[in-house]
């Protein structure tokens, strides 16, 4: 009846688990308590659950990947602490428990951090920036973010019922096959990642098409804002890229459940094969990660320099090459497996010209602050900390891309160190800019300056302690994924590491600190005008928070930096632009379909997990009605009457016009 | 507005033209004329969701490629494939994309008996492919050839069976055209969502046209 699922699923003999589990429990049963009560859930039901509009998905996207960033967090004090204190003792960790750790910490952050993060920000930003009321397909796009919570909600699921995988983020056969890994955490692994991944296509599918086919008159492609275009390139790797994943999981699948030999040692399969595919997803999924954030640094610094990017043709160039060469550079992850001199050094010199275009743009924004009149807020501050950073760990990454020199770091904390310097100084940093610099876009306030100063300082003080120590210990031999070791060597260090986790846990209490702060003291931290750092692109022009419809009549954009344009030619006539003709607004409706698509790739993902078989029919037949009844939908628009339209855009002008004849005023 | 836009852009179907255009032509969707009609960008948005379809058959079809000869002692293509059977498979697809374009001129013309029929005979014949495939999975099944004797036979009936299975998702979808048609007629969203229909079902034949050449050809030949 209930296939492989017994009481013994679940681990009560371990503490660490069970307890961990039973807060998460106590927190949702809480959340949920509280949202009830309060009588919530129908306003959450129809403003958020079931919303299409682009605006609220992204914000659901950043929550989860904030949510995710705790728990994958977790994970990682965990890890530093069990290698401080395992020097020639077990630690508090046992290894069947400290494998689990760092394979969910790899599986959550790329994929229910840095991903939702990156997207909900995209989501969010882009129809805003190119002046277009929503995205190309709104439904679509809910159901691609409740896939991705299925997913996420999968991995924590196996916290309790089960486990997870003990492979690594990335599952690497024969150990992930049936034989080596019996239990049930690959599949949970490969499951959530399958359902995400499905939710990740839609999303890059749905965001290709907004940028190509629906910008503002005037919005030529090369007026986009830089974000724009890194978001484009972004997403057509994910379009590219992300079908490779679901083919090469999907063969691991089949072998697991039904005996296939792709990836088996016995019957012909091919170990190194997968080493292959899985890294033709993985390494374009790095760039899926970087290009936006270059997008976001790329509007930060030029907003906060008060002057235009410098060389944005070059710019635009370098994204897109960094877009082509990103399939052409996977091998580098395993320079070790023996593929010959020849193919090594081709794609070490592919691997190292990847540097070239990302150099240019580093320069770009040098420059662009070179002669601005730079101002010091938050999301500037990650910006410069991104730029020492990443430099860092690019020249580390361009000695890693020597084969000879791979071959002693391969695989050492070398590594751990050179992808955590890219991806917390390069992603995180610029998601951390983007939701500081955004929120009050968001929200209609801002967030708290000085906390947000003091978890800048803290993470990046935090990030240096913590991983320089790494570098250090690759040098000196130390693997990575080590339960426990015995070499005195390394001891000093590893306990520097962990002090170094401490002080981001830090950083971390003051964003969290930030966020209450701001929400409690939200009236004296408005943003009134919409415009509160002085941006130069149309997400500025809207109030904040935008109207549903973002734009009443849509913009006539006539150069770069299509508002700053505008709002110089307003300030030197001191008047707005004529009062325009307004026109009823179609915009699609609230549909429930993402949440109920999610609740049966839940069912199914749990079913399949666990053998549940009659649960994975049922969950297909429901998954097929729901998308019959949707297609049965009649009426899947509503329409905003002129004089309502009118009447909004009416408070956003009076507001703007007060604030230029409080400009005009001699001081 | 449109008239700068036409003024600037000109038609982009004319070589090197710029020739004045009237005011009222805009070329919305690309360049700098505005969002695109609905029509286009659920067109576009499936076809770049087609394109990324075949990224993954590219997969499976690498794959295939490493595996073919990794036949583990067991048959190979040589001794397994029946080119006649792929033929008439292959004569059913194409005539039942020959359907499938004579039920878009039907939704063209608004000709509802005509479509269906149209419609009826295009499912039929991929049912006809269907099951002929089934028969010929079945029956290397019954010779000990099934998908757990060899990496090669994995390779095979995973990439062949992802075909079938789109083909069978396809036949789902065509149904659900047939009865929301019939239900609701030939309203705007309806005939956009059938062009995309039409164009997954001829997009698997481009799938089937690589897959007959690469496995059965090649594998038959060799």
């Amino acid at each position: 009846m209930l296939g492989k699922l017994t009481w013994g699923a679940i681990p009560f003999d371990q503490p660490i688990p069970m307890v961990a589990s039973a807060v998460v429990a106590l927190g949702i049963c809480g959340v949920l308590a509280t949202i009830t009560i309060k009588g919530w859930l129908p306003y959450l039901w129809r403003e958020w659950i079931t919303s299409v509009d682009h605006k609220r998905i992204g914000v659901m996207y950043t929550l989860l990947a904030l949510v995710m960033l705790l728990r994958g967090f977790s994970d990682a004090i965990m890890m530093r602490s069990q290698q401080a204190l395992a020097y020639q003792s077990p630690g508090y960790l046992p290894p069947e428990h400290y494998d689990q750790i760092f394979s969910a910490h790899g599986t959550l952050m790329i994929f229910f951090v840095a991903m939702p993060f990156v997207i909900g920000l995209m989501n969010f930003v882009l129809p805003l920036q190119l002046g277009a009321r929503d995205v190309a397909f709104p439904t679509l796009n809910s159901v691609g973010f409740w896939l991705t919570a299925t997913g996420a909600l999968l991995v924590n699921i196996s916290l309790v019922v089960g486990e997870f995988a003990r492979t690594g983020w990335l599952p690497y056969p024969p150990l992930s096959e049936i034989t080596y890994s019996p239990g049930v955490g690959v599949d949970y692994y490969l499951w959530s990642l399958e359902i995400s991944g499905v939710g990740t296509l839609v999303s890059g599918v749905n965001l290709v098409t907004t940028i190509l086919k629906i910008r503002a008159p005037g919005m030529s492609y090369l007026r986009m804002p830089m974000f724009c275009w890194t978001a484009l390139a972004s997403n057509l790797l994910i379009v590219a890229a992300f079908p490779i994943l679901t083919a090469t999981l999907s063969m691991l699948l089949l072998d697991r459940y039904l005996g296939f030999h792709f990836f088996t040692d016995d019957g012909g399969g091919n170990v190194m094969m997968f080493m292959n595919l899985i890294w033709a997803w993985g390494h374009p999924e790095v760039y899926i990660l970087i290009l936006p954030a270059f997008g976001i640094y790329s509007e930060v610094v030029s907003t906060f320099s008060g002057k235009p990017l410098f060389g944005y043709r070059s710019m635009v160039l370098a994204t897109m090459a960094i877009c082509i060469l990103a399939f052409t550079v996977w091998l580098h992850h395993f320079f070790t497996m023996g593929a010959g001199a020849d193919v090594n050094a081709i794609f070490g010199i592919m691997s190292m010209i990847i540097a070239v275009p990302t150099g240019v743009k580093i320069f770009n924004w040098l420059f662009t602050m070179y002669g601005g009149r730079v101002r010091f807020a938050t999301p500037m501050l990650w910006s410069i900390g991104f730029m020492v950073t990443f430099v860092i760990g690019g020249m580390t990454g361009v000695l890693l891309a020597v084969p000879p020199a791979d071959f002693l770091l391969h695989n050492s904390l070398f590594l751990v160190a050179h992808f955590h310097n890219v991806i917390i100084g390069g992603v995180l940093f610029g998601a951390f800019a983007g939701y500081t610099y955004w929120f009050p876009k968001a929200f209609g306030f801002r967030l708290h300056e000085g906390l947000g100063q003091a978890a800048f300082w803290f993470w990046i003080t935090g990030f240096y302690v913590a991983f320089m120590p790494l570098y250090v210990l690759g040098f000196l031999g130390m693997t990575r994924r080590m339960q426990h070791y015995d070499i005195p060597a390394w001891h000093p260090w590893t306990l520097i590491a962990a002090g170094g986790a401490g002080l981001i846990l830090i950083g971390i209490g003051f964003q969290v600190a930030q966020l209450v702060y701001s929400i409690r003291h939200r009236a004296e931290l408005r943003d009134e005008t919409g415009d509160p750092w002085d941006g130069r692109s149309l997400e500025w022009a809207t109030p904040s928070p935008p109207p549903a419809f973002n734009f009443a009549f849509l913009p006539n954009v006539q150069g770069e930096d299509a508002y700053w344009g505008i709002k110089q030619r307003a300030r030197e006539q001191l008047r707005m632009s004529e009062l325009p003709d307004y026109q009823p607004i179609e915009m699609p409706r609230n549909s429930p379909t993402g949440f109920i698509c999610a609740f049966f790739a839940t069912l199914m993902g749990f079913a399949l997990i666990w053998h549940i078989w009659w649960l994975v029919a049922l969950g297909m037949v429901g998954a097929f009605a729901t998308f019959v009844v949707f297609a049965w939908r009649d009426e899947d628009e509503y329409i905003i009457p002129a004089e309502e339209v009118a009447r909004i855009d009416g408070a956003n002008r009076a507001l703007r016009l007060a604030e230029l004849t409080h400009a005009e005023q001699p001081a | 507005m449109s008239a700068t836009v036409a003024r600037e852009f000109g038609d982009p179907n004319r070589v090197g033209g710029s020739r004045k255009l009237p005011p009222t032509w805009v070329v919305s969707g690309r360049g700098e004329g505005g969002p695109a009609p609905k029509r286009i960008v659920t067109g576009y948005g499936f076809w770049i969701f087609l394109l990324s379809d075949i990224v993954m058959f590219s997969a499976f079809f690498a794959t295939y490629a490493v595996l073919v000869r990794a036949t583990a002692g067991g048959p190979d293509g040589k001794q397994l494939f029946d080119l006649r059977n792929v033929a008439v498979e292959t004569g059913c697809l194409l005539a039942s994309s020959f359907a499938c374009g004579m039920a878009s001129i039907a939704v063209h013309q608004r000709n509802l008996p005509r479509f269906l029929l149209a419609m009826a005979v295009t499912a039929l014949f991929g049912a006809a492919f269907l099951g002929l495939e089934i028969n010929e999975f079945a029956g290397l099944v019954a010779r000990g050839a099934g998908p757990t004797r060899s990496a090669f036979l994995s390779a095979f009936f995973t990439l062949v069976g992802c075909h079938g299975l789109h083909v069978t998702a396809g036949l789902l979808w065509l149904l659900t055209m047939m009865a929301q048609f019939v239900a609701k007629g030939f309203r705007a969203d309806i005939i956009r969502r059938f062009a995309c229909f039409s164009l997954f079902w001829h997009a698997l034949d481009i799938i089937w046209v690589a897959l007959f050449t690469v496995v059965y050809l090649l594998g038959a030949g060799t």
